[in-house]
């Protein structure tokens, strides 16, 4: 065979011997073009899969771990909750409205494939700063793309984060995570069980779009990148929501054995992963595919990624019961052939034998790639610095000035373009520490949050890795909820490159012990390498997505003041650091400097506690303090009851520290005066720290030092400068 | 009470409405495919929200054509209540059974959030319950919700007394901040001359419960069956 043909499939010189190995002879064309997709780096996980081992992904509550289309967590009550977090960021890059949709598409396809009914959707996005025409389009873009899908299948959006970057620029990320529930004897898995059962494809017809969309998502983005257009899938939500309901419904009806969502490598995916799972074959007849286009060549039905197609593994007797459903639903179904026992995945097409592959080749030979050589690098530059941020002459207007930056103002430009409410179950939404969905069959709740903070994990891979962990879960504690497992998207640079393949490996080690500390074992998630343009790659960005359980979706608690004469505290570490900070960003500083300390066990302490807190009522609102540290949790929990706050700081280390700094294991709680020593006992018996910082009340912030006084701001001025910053920036 | 919710392909508020039929007014809830002949005697009839047919093409264009609606227009004709929300509104709109016709957003942008709407006339069966001047917090959740009607027509149903709702201020100020499609004149909620079909962009079925934000949506089911237990 012609080496430019496995060369220009992205396949290298080792890997095309590799499979020539694993068939006992040279692959044709078309078995060439499967492979290629199968062992992209977004479907074969080969430059992550030996780091991802070290994740914990086991515990009491865990179902189904990574391995399956999402992750499975026990909630009790015979019911479990179901979710996965998945990028979409090179198709963004291109086509933003498209690619973000898409990604939404793909995500709900992945929950309901396992019998659950998706409730809810978030989000994690990154763009350059929005100081251009083309960054604009594409924040614009992708948010309108993500509502157009959610809005329309009518699953509600209810959380995410968005920050602005200069290394995000050229290479957006966008990742969407998907939460659904489900009665744990309803669980389907990805399997082709059986020989004799009958392979069935439903949904969308078959088209030329997305032809080696996974090879485009495997490789940096460039000036040719715009070529690739048609490589972006193109997604139809009326559908996926016929085929969503179909799908459960044959499920519920116990009609299907196996069921596999069709997405990056489409057919070629679905065919191969599910044989390769039940150590099965397959008989395909892809004559039987229904087309959108005549003249399609067989390697192009078999890596189109058209989107809202479903594979169904379905015994013979029952397959009348599942053409009467989809016919119900007006829904496009195709015996395409049946398991077999010979673990080869056989394809005709023109009644020609086109393809006779291992199923287990394709689906899990790749090779695995460790970078040796990364082992003992420093991947730290987190330093001191004695300039860390610039001289602050007035405290006031550095907040209100961090308050209209876009990563911090007010997103309700961006949510009230999503659906949030639909299902009327959403009883805490966007704008929160994290959003609240009540389950109405059990009265629990789930609690669910995307974080991730690309600077600190810049700064300190493994520090940063651990800290997105801490706060994702804190974000579940504040509003009450018991984190009970994470999903990951890793957004990385080219892992070819040692500094980027040992940020990787320090991060998934940092997230790998917060993890088994915290006790929220990773169920499942994606990696998205090569996210990088003209060679350079953007920040090492992690993104957490946490699901929490509540007992009673009555507990839950928000962020915001609840009255006048509540006392305020800080929980927790008092250590923060300026470097990496939201103000060292909007000060327009340099990224740089020293990260605070982490402390797992503590933190752990510090959650617990304020589960407990939130739950019993003693703490009338808990906060996390995040970016922006103290000043702006403070501004935060002001501003949605208009009432203000009068707290005393000590200037130690310095008040600059105390305002703007930042650090993991920290909450603000408010206090009914009544609860007061109730609170300090068990903060006490927890062995956690607890700083009582002043009173709510009236309408100003004011803040001061002994007679000085630091800050005094109206909640007016915060609101004023907190709100409508998009709407004018995107004018 | 027996009340019908009408699913067509892509409806989503379905649920919505049947979940607060059932649980919270605690009376009988119970779907109407699209496909189906007839209405199975019910009460009152809800179109709930969603994107029917995706949408495509125009909000509801398409879901006026499917084969329930001929049921649908009987029972109106013979005075039965017949409700949209949303995209149910949209399509009474499309069907000719409510005047006017629901535009994009003047914003180009889906909207989702609380807005305060004033009632405008009491005395019909779905504001019965309410006073005319009434404030009610409910939310909007639509890309298509700019309410359009010629001059001349917008005239006829002032002196008609045809619409129920505007979108107003907290106060229940009709002003410019307050509406949040363009609607013509900040309309919300209308119905027809005979009163019995109404439609209105507003989600009442998401304003049922305290923790979801408001129950201010009650009213206007209570006032739908305040006059079915009169008739």
């Amino acid at each position: 065979m012609n080496d430019t043909i496995w060369r220009s499939l992205g396949l290298t010189d080792d890997e095309y011997a590799l499979i020539k190995k694993q068939m006992g002879r040279e692959p044709n064309n078309v078995e060439l073009n499967m492979y290629s997709v199968m062992w992209s780096e977004h479907c074969s996980y080969k430059h992550s899969r030996s780091m991802l081992k070290i994740f914990p992904t086991s515990g009491p509550r865990i179902i189904q771990g990574p391995g399956e289309n999402a992750g499975v967590v026990d909630i009790g009550k015979g019911w479990a909750a179901v979710f996965k977090i998945e990028s979409h960021n090179h198709p963004s890059a291109v086509e933003p409205y498209q690619g973000a949709a898409t990604g939404v598409g793909g995500i709900l396809r992945d929950i309901f494939t396992m019998g659950a009914q998706p409730v809810a959707f978030l989000n994690s996005l990154r763009f350059g700063p929005l100081d251009n025409d083309r960054t604009r389009y594409l924040f614009d873009g992708v948010v309108a793309g993500i509502g157009g899908y959610g809005n329309c299948v009518g699953i509600p959006t209810v959380g995410g984060e968005i920050y602005f970057e200069q290394c995000y620029r050229g290479n957006p990320l966008v990742n969407a995570m998907c939460v659904g529930i489900m009665p744990v004897d309803k669980l389907t898995l990805g399997r082709a069980d059986v020989p004799g059962n009958l392979v069935i494809l439903v949904g969308a017809l078959t088209g030329r779009d997305g032809i080696h969309g996974v090879t485009f998502a495997s490789e940096e983005l460039s000036a040719a990148s715009e070529e690739r257009r048609p490589a972006v899938q193109v997604g139809d939500p009326f559908l996926g929501k016929l085929l969503l309901e179909a799908t459960l419904e044959a499920i519920e009806k116990k009609a299907v054995v196996g069921v596999q969502d069709l997405g990056g490598a489409g057919l070629t995916c679905a065919l191969t992963e599910t044989a390769s799972r039940s150590g099965t074959g397959m008989d395909i007849d892809l004559d039987r595919v229904p087309l959108r286009e005549e003249g399609m060549e067989a390697f192009e039905i078999l890596t189109s990624e058209s989107q809202e197609r479903m594979l169904l593994i379905v015994e013979p007797g029952r397959k009348e019961d599942v053409e009467k459903i989809f016919k119900r639903w007006e829904l496009e179904l195709a015996v395409l052939g049946q398991v077999t026992d010979d673990g080869l995945v056989t394809v005709y097409h023109g009644g020609k034998k086109v393809v006779s592959i291992p199923a287990g080749s394709v689906a899990g030979g790749s090779p695995e790639y460790v970078e040796e050589c990364a082992s003992n690098i420093n991947t730290s530059v987190s330093q001191e610095l004695n300039n860390t941020v610039p001289v602050i002459e007035n405290y006031g207007d550095a907040l209100l000035e961090m308050l209209s930056h876009p990563d911090i103002a007010s997103r309700e430009w961006v949510w009230q373009r999503y659906d949030y409410q639909v299902r009327t179950s959403t009883v805490q939404g966007p704008g929160g520490d994290a959003a609240v969905i009540r389950i109405r069959q059990t009265g629990q709740a789930l609690a669910m949050t995307v974080d991730g903070n690309g600077r600190y994990c810049r700064l300190d891979p493994s520090a940063g890795g651990k800290m997105a962990v801490m706060e994702a879960t804190r974000n579940l504690s504040c509003v009450g909820a018991e984190p009970v497992g994470i999903t990951d998207c890793l957004n990385f640079g080219n892992p070819e490159k040692e500094e980027i393949y040992s940020q990787f490996r320090a991060v998934v080690e940092g997230m790998a012990e917060a993890c088994r500390i915290m006790e929220t074992p990773v169920v499942g998630g994606n990696v998205s390498f090569y996210n990088e343009v003209a060679g350079k790659a953007i920040y090492p960005t992690p993104v957490v997505g946490a699901v929490g359980l509540l007992d009673n979706y009555e507990q839950q608690g928000t962020a915001d003041f609840k009255g006048p004469g509540d006392w305020i505290c800080l929980l927790g570490s008092t250590e923060v650091s300026l470097g990496g900070s939201q103000l060292q960003k909007s000060c327009g500083g340099e990224l740089g400097g020293l990260l605070p300390p982490v402390d797992l066990e503590m933190e752990k302490r510090l959650q617990f506690l304020v589960r407990s807190l939130v739950r019993s009522r003693f703490a009338a609102s808990a906060h996390d303090l995040a970016e922006g540290g103290l000043a702006v949790a403070l501004a935060e929990s002001c501003l949605a009851n208009d009432i203000g706050a009068e707290l005393e700081i000590f200037g130690k280390p310095d008040i600059i520290s105390v305002l703007f700094g930042e650090g993991p294991s920290r909450v603000l709680i408010s206090v009914n005066k009544e609860n007061m020593e109730k609170v300090k006992d068990d903060a006490e018996k927890a062995d956690v720290p607890l700083t009582i910082l002043g009173r709510t009340g009236g309408n100003v912030l004011l803040i001061h030092s002994g007679d000085d006084i630091i800050l005094k701001l109206k909640i007016e001025s915060l609101r004023s400068a907190y709100e409508e910053v998009f709407s004018c920036l995107m004018k | 009470m027996k009340f019908a919710i009408l699913v067509f392909p892509g409806s989503n508020c379905d649920l919505d409405a049947y979940y607060l039929v059932k649980d919270v007014l605690k009376h009988e809830a119970y779907y109407v495919r699209y496909d189906q002949q007839d209405l199975d005697r019910c009460d009152a009839l809800i179109l709930p929200g969603g994107f029917s047919y995706g949408d495509y093409l125009r909000s509801g264009a398409i879901a006026r054509f499917s084969p329930v609606m001929e049921a649908v227009q009987e029972f109106a004709e013979q005075g039965g209540l017949v409700f949209g929300i949303c995209n149910g509104f949209q399509v009474l709109t499309e069907a000719g059974l409510l005047p006017g016709a629901l535009y994009r957003n003047q914003s180009l942008q889906f909207r989702c959030r609380q807005v305060f709407l004033r009632v405008e006339n009491g005395d019909t069966p779905y504001t019965g319950s309410a006073a005319r001047g009434d404030v009610l917090k409910i939310p909007v959740a639509h890309g298509d919700g700019c309410y359009y009607a010629p001059p001349d027509v917008l005239k006829q149903m002032e002196e008609n007394r045809q619409i129920l709702l505007r979108y107003c201020d907290a106060k229940g100020e009709i002003t410019e901040e307050a509406n949040p499609n363009g609607s013509s004149d900040n309309i919300a909620g209308v119905c027809n001359k005979r009163g019995n079909v109404a439609g209105m962009m507003p989600h009442p079925e998401r304003a049922g419960e305290a923790v979801l934000g408001s129950e201010d949506g009650l009213v206007i089911f209570e006032s739908i069956c305040h006059y079915m237990e009169q008739f």
